[in-house]
């Protein structure tokens, strides 16, 4: 595949030209965030509806990134990836699914992959938590992961989460 | 037509045609041989080399002989610190350089520290000055060599040398600059700042790669780093690289000749520049001291944006600029630089330099002010920080 620096044509495009961002308006599920290793932070939202069988599903899903190329191009991808799979199918997509739809990433730049498949399943626990479904184990450890590491980079923009806080307060 | 636009200059320099031109008898015919050859071919060689050293020397108010060829500031900086810390062991083992070093010093003072020796970092303000009253404090009995930057390569901060010189010389110890980002910029006298080695490169002044110098001053003590033929004296023994050299010092002719006027030019684009930017981009600030800073050096810091893609976007219009961003380096961490002057990592993450050169136009600065606010706005658009901006704005 041909590549523009250390990126693929596809992770340029999806950079060039990010699919689904921006926010989703009273969201059934919110996943935030951020990469210990360099201090991206992504947030994703989704709203769930059900399929043909009546399994629920990601109906509609949107991202909003503060990071590097990769970092923006890996969250447009799961954006797509997430896109009409049940809940189920949608927790399974992992750093691997993405990296494989980018046709690959600079090994320095592996790290972001994780970041939007963390998302994803952030976004998910939080719908299932709000509510009050089941949570497989798998992903309640998974949780758990990620919530130690948002706090490390939480550290580090608290300044401007306040901002934003603030901001939609109003 | 696709438009490109290089403001990368401190990164390297395209190579001047007119320095090109001098370059090439030096390649084959007469004057390709080797320096240390006693037949005609080697003195021809020789000669060019002795008279570039002449020129080079010239500029800085030095001796000839006080003037080595290298292959690179990188080379020469390990010469410096190196050279001068092996040599001196007896006098001392403490070494003192600044926080806002180029790598080549941070890493050579590193490895100086596993062989034995102390190293102290002298912080910088928030505009990348060293005080020189941090470092009459921090000199002591076993201080052999003060090593400070003369122009930071990131921020474009030039020091107060002269100051920091007068306090080396008053206690003793030599004084080490980094000026590969100022020679053939600045003005630059090796006597009047009390400078006793100098480090400066052909590649960032529109000579060829694989040339650069050590300014070493006649009676220091210094140790080489490479051994063999005994080439420069003895402090740098490996066959000549004549052309280069040749360009090096046809590039600082150029430069020395045309710096008056070519400074007024592009303190004229950096400035335009710095105020596009800063009243166009809301939540962007300047980084470095607005007026005593390098002609061709615009460094800035913008809220809630990430330096890569940034480059990247820019990339994508035409411009080539370059970022202190931790996911733009190998190491995946902020310029070590911006954090000495107080920004926070993710204000760091948000850096962008773009330095003009001698073939930037004033309308290529018109079109980068046109572009960056657009990439600026659209990058924040797909931020989940964006808001102070349009709080700003209103």
């Amino acid at each position: 595949m041909s590549r523009l620096g250390p990126y693929t044509e596809k992770a340029i495009a999806h950079f060039r030209d990010p699919h689904n961002y921006g926010r989703i308006k009273n969201p059934d599920g919110v996943g935030k965030v951020g990469n210990p290793v360099c201090g991206d932070v992504m947030h994703l939202y989704i709203k769930v509806g059900k399929n043909k069988k009546g399994k629920e599903i990601v109906a509609q899903v949107k991202f909003e990134t503060f990071g590097c190329t990769a970092a923006i191009a890996t969250s447009s991808v799961i954006t797509d990836l997430a896109k009409g799979k049940t809940l189920e199918e949608a927790v399974k997509l992992d750093r691997q699914d993405i990296v494989s739809s980018l046709g690959g990433l600079p090994p320095v730049k592996l790290h972001c992959s994780v970041l939007a498949a963390d998302a994803l399943l952030e976004a998910i626990y939080d719908y299932l938590g709000k509510n009050k479904k089941e949570i497989p184990k798998d992903l309640r450890l998974r949780h758990a992961r990620i919530e130690r590491e948002k706090k490390e980079v939480g550290k580090r923009y608290k300044d401007w989460v306040k901002i934003e806080e603030e901001f939609y307060k109003e | 037509m696709a438009k490109k636009i290089y403001l990368d200059y401190a990164a390297t320099t395209p190579i001047d045609p007119r320095v090109l031109q001098t370059m090439l008898p030096y390649f084959k015919g007469e004057a390709f041989a080797n320096t240390m050859s006693l037949h005609n071919f080697g003195r021809k060689a020789n000669q060019a080399v002795e008279e570039s050293r002449e020129a080079i020397a010239g500029m800085i108010g030095a001796k000839t002989g006080e003037i080595i060829f290298t292959s690179s500031a990188t080379e020469s900086n390990n010469l410096a610190l190196k050279g001068i810390g092996f040599a001196n062991k007896e006098r001392g083992n403490h070494l003192i350089i600044s926080q806002i070093e180029h790598d080549c010093i941070v890493e050579s003072a590193k490895w100086l520290e596993n062989q034995g020796f102390w190293v102290t970092r002298l912080p910088v303000d928030r505009y990348g000055f060293v005080s020189p009253k941090d470092l009459e404090k921090e000199i002591r009995e076993e201080t052999i060599l003060v090593s400070v930057m003369h122009a930071n390569n990131e921020i474009g901060t030039v020091q107060l040398i002269e100051e920091l010189g007068r306090i080396c010389r008053e206690k003793g110890v030599y004084f080490h600059t980094d000026a590969a980002q100022s020679f053939g910029k600045l003005k630059i006298d090796v006597n009047k700042a009390n400078i006793d080695l100098l480090t400066a490169s052909s590649h960032k002044i529109y000579g060829p790669k694989g040339a650069a110098m050590l300014f070493v001053r006649n009676g220091v003590k210094i140790e080489p780093l490479l051994h063999g033929g005994g080439h420069e004296g003895g402090l740098r023994s490996s066959t000549v690289n004549v052309p280069a050299i040749v360009g090096f010092a046809q590039a600082s002719k150029i430069c020395q000749k045309e710096m008056k006027e070519e400074n007024e030019r592009l303190i004229k684009l950096r400035d335009k520049l710095i105020k596009g930017v800063l009243t166009n981009i809301p939540g962007s600030y300047l980084n470095g001291h607005p007026q005593n800073r390098l002609p061709n050096n615009a460094n800035f810091y913008l809220d809630f944006i990430e330096g890569e893609s940034l480059i990247m976007q820019l990339d994508f219009g035409g411009i080539a600029a370059s970022t202190g961003s931790a996911c733009s380096s190998a190491k995946l961490e902020p310029s070590h630089v911006l954090l000495a002057i107080g920004l926070k990592p993710q204000q760091a993450h948000g850096s962008l330099r773009l330095s003009p050169g001698r073939w930037t136009k004033e309308s290529e600065i018109d079109y980068v002010l046109e572009v960056l606010p657009k990439v600026v706005e659209k990058l924040r658009r797909i931020s989940p920080f964006k808001k102070l901006d349009q709080q700003k704005s209103g």
